[in-house]
């Protein structure tokens, strides 16, 4: 896949960035919402049961089901709340988990064959906007998104809101010194922010990834990355059997689609960070593109497959881990890490 | 055995088994080794790969526990005391119920009415049955009584509908005339169920 280096790409035009920003918004919510489908299957599987089975073939217009009922329910603001912050909350979950989608390479790039009229021969970038700063736009993008539910747990006037909120803060001060210091590993061996550079530093096929040279970064980015999207064995924010439902608890209707919908692009995002940047990316062999498509899905499969094994912690066990184990394992990486590349 | 281990009330005193917890770690450096040891010990794998294995079962070796439950039913136990069923006699086809009255009696929660009358060959017949399923406990012992085997538990067990009454009278719980060689024998309270050797398990020995 020659066409991904810079110098062979064609213009990218301002028309280009945003049909890819608009295909991104459309596949993107799509896949979120068949990403709901994929979670009650692989849950359902994992403790026997058949999941959703009535709509459709093997319950997959579900889907739809739920997108309508969805849209259609009534959108609900508790009196007590502080009403435009609950009502923005959810947009900045949303907005923000698919402004760093826009970051991140996420179809391959084509030409609009010149037969179609208007836009015919308009070059689609696979990124919507190829940054020299790609990793670091993203992790702050996703940091960002924690004011989603922070702001919505705060301004809901509820016990167990407040609780989401303050569990929220705890998240985003324990994981995000992680997250950083773990990716810091392979930043300075491929000496780039981009990627694109990523990639191509790990194009010699397997032998090349860099989770070979960075396991330790790799568990520990994987580690953060499932608390950086409120999964599993992280999921104190909404957690029910504690919390009702954390920040969400007085969220209906599309509002709460919206966290929904932010959740699962933020899981699609790590994962395709975590496949560029320690899987080696999406241009070894000639496979190309479906090796990413795998290496993505396998990410969002563990995503399910730890929820359905593990038990998830409490907010204390999650400072404790993040700040007395991962944060030193981590400096201890980027330490050795450094001493290698020099000697 | 007497009663004075049973009466004693000071606590720590008894005869308590110990379990073997392990060693709390005492100063930091046995708290980090235990970290180590545990974060190394590979339980969280064990964990993903049971789940995985359920799954894999689940797919592939049919183990699948769903029951698609108003297409599929599972077998229910003969024991089982549903809406009630009024039997006819196998070879005339008249009901069994001699109008006795010993059901009506022996209801607990004094829901079956019934009134009987002489029919013109001067045999008692039953002109009034109901039974308020409103009330019904379903305790079983009007189908007990019974001498002729003519109130019986039905395998009928989904019972929502807009009103019980749907279910009361002796008409509906009669067996249809027509479905008379399909009529079933109610196994009583004693009953096994016919898969009943399926499903004894050999006790496990090895705790
Ligand atoms: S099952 Fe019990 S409560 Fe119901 S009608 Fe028979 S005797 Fe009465
Ligand atoms: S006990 Fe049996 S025979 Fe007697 S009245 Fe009741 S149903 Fe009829």
């Amino acid at each position: 896949m020659e066409t991904t280096l810079v110098e062979n790409l064609p213009q990218v035009t301002w028309v280009g960035s945003l049909i890819k920003a608009v295909l991104i918004l459309a596949v993107i919510s799509a896949i979120a919402g068949f990403g709901t489908f994929i979670e009650r299957k692989v849950l359902a599987f994992m403790q026997r049961r058949l999941g959703p089975m009535h709509v459709g073939p093997y319950g997959l217009l579900q889907l739809i089901a739920d997108g309508i009922k969805l849209f259609t329910k009534e959108d609900i603001v508790p009196q007590n709340a502080n009403k435009l912050i609950f009502m923005v909350a959810p947009a900045i979950t949303a907005a923000t988990a698919f402004v760093a989608l826009s970051a991140v390479p996420v179809f391959p790039d084509f030409t609009i064959p010149e037969f179609i009229p208007l836009l015919g021969g308009i070059f689609v970038p696979s990124i919507a906007s190829d940054l020299n700063i790609g990793i670091l736009f993203v992790l702050g993008m996703m940091a960002a998104g924690l004011y989603g539910p922070l702001l919505a747990g705060m301004s809901q006037a509820n016990k167990w809101g407040i609780i989401g909120a303050a569990r929220t803060a705890i998240q985003f001060l324990s994981y995000e010194v992680v997250t950083g210091l773990s990716i810091l590993a392979p930043i300075m061996l491929v000496g780039s922010l981009s990627f694109v550079d990523f990639n191509n530093a790990q194009s010699g096929g397997i032998g090349s990834w860099l989770i070979w040279q960075q396991p330790v970064a790799f568990v520990l980015f994987l580690i953060a990355g499932f608390a950086e999207t409120n999964r599993t064995p992280f999921d104190l924010l909404e957690h029910e059997a504690e919390v009702v439902s954390g920040y969400a608890t007085e969220y209906s209707g599309m509002r709460w689609g919206m966290f929904f919908i932010g959740e699962y692009a933020n899981m699609i995002t790590i994962s395709i960070i975590a496949a560029i940047v320690f899987l080696g990316g999406y241009s070894e062999g000639g496979l190309g593109w479906l090796t990413i498509i795998l290496k993505v899905g396998f990410f969002f499969f563990l995503m399910l497959w730890v929820r359905a094994a593990w038990p998830h912690v409490r907010p204390d066990q999650l400072m404790w881990l993040c700040w007395k184990v991962l944060m030193p394992i981590a400096v201890i990486n980027v330490v050795i890490t450094g001493i290698v590349m020099m000697v | 055995m007497g009663l004075e281990q049973f009466k004693n009330r000071n606590v720590g005193t008894q005869n308590y088994k110990m379990l073997d917890l392990g060693e709390t770690p005492k100063s930091g450096w046995c708290q980090f080794k235990q970290v180590v040891k545990r974060t190394f010990k590979g339980e969280l794998i064990v964990g993903l790969w049971v789940t995985f294995r359920e799954m894999i079962n689940a797919l592939f070796r049919g183990q699948m526990h769903t029951v698609k439950y108003p297409f599929e039913k599972l077998p229910i136990s003969p024991r089982y005391r549903a809406i009630h069923d009024m039997l006819r006699l196998l070879e005339s086809g008249h009901y069994r119920c001699i109008g006795c009255g010993l059901c009506e009696k022996i209801c607990i929660s004094n829901c079956i009415t019934m009134d009987t009358r002489y029919d013109e060959n001067q045999r008692k017949e039953v002109s009034e049955y109901t039974i308020n399923f409103g009330r019904c406990i379903f305790c079983g012992y009007c189908a007990e009584v019974c001498p002729e085997l003519a109130i019986v538990h039905g395998p009928r067990y989904e019972n929502a509908s807009e009103q019980r009454a749907s279910f009361s009278l002796f008409e509906d719980m009669l067996t249809p005339i027509d479905k008379l060689n399909l009529q079933q024998e109610y196994d009583g309270f004693g009953a096994v169920s016919p898969n009943a050797d399926d499903n004894i398990k050999p006790t496990p020995l090895a705790y």
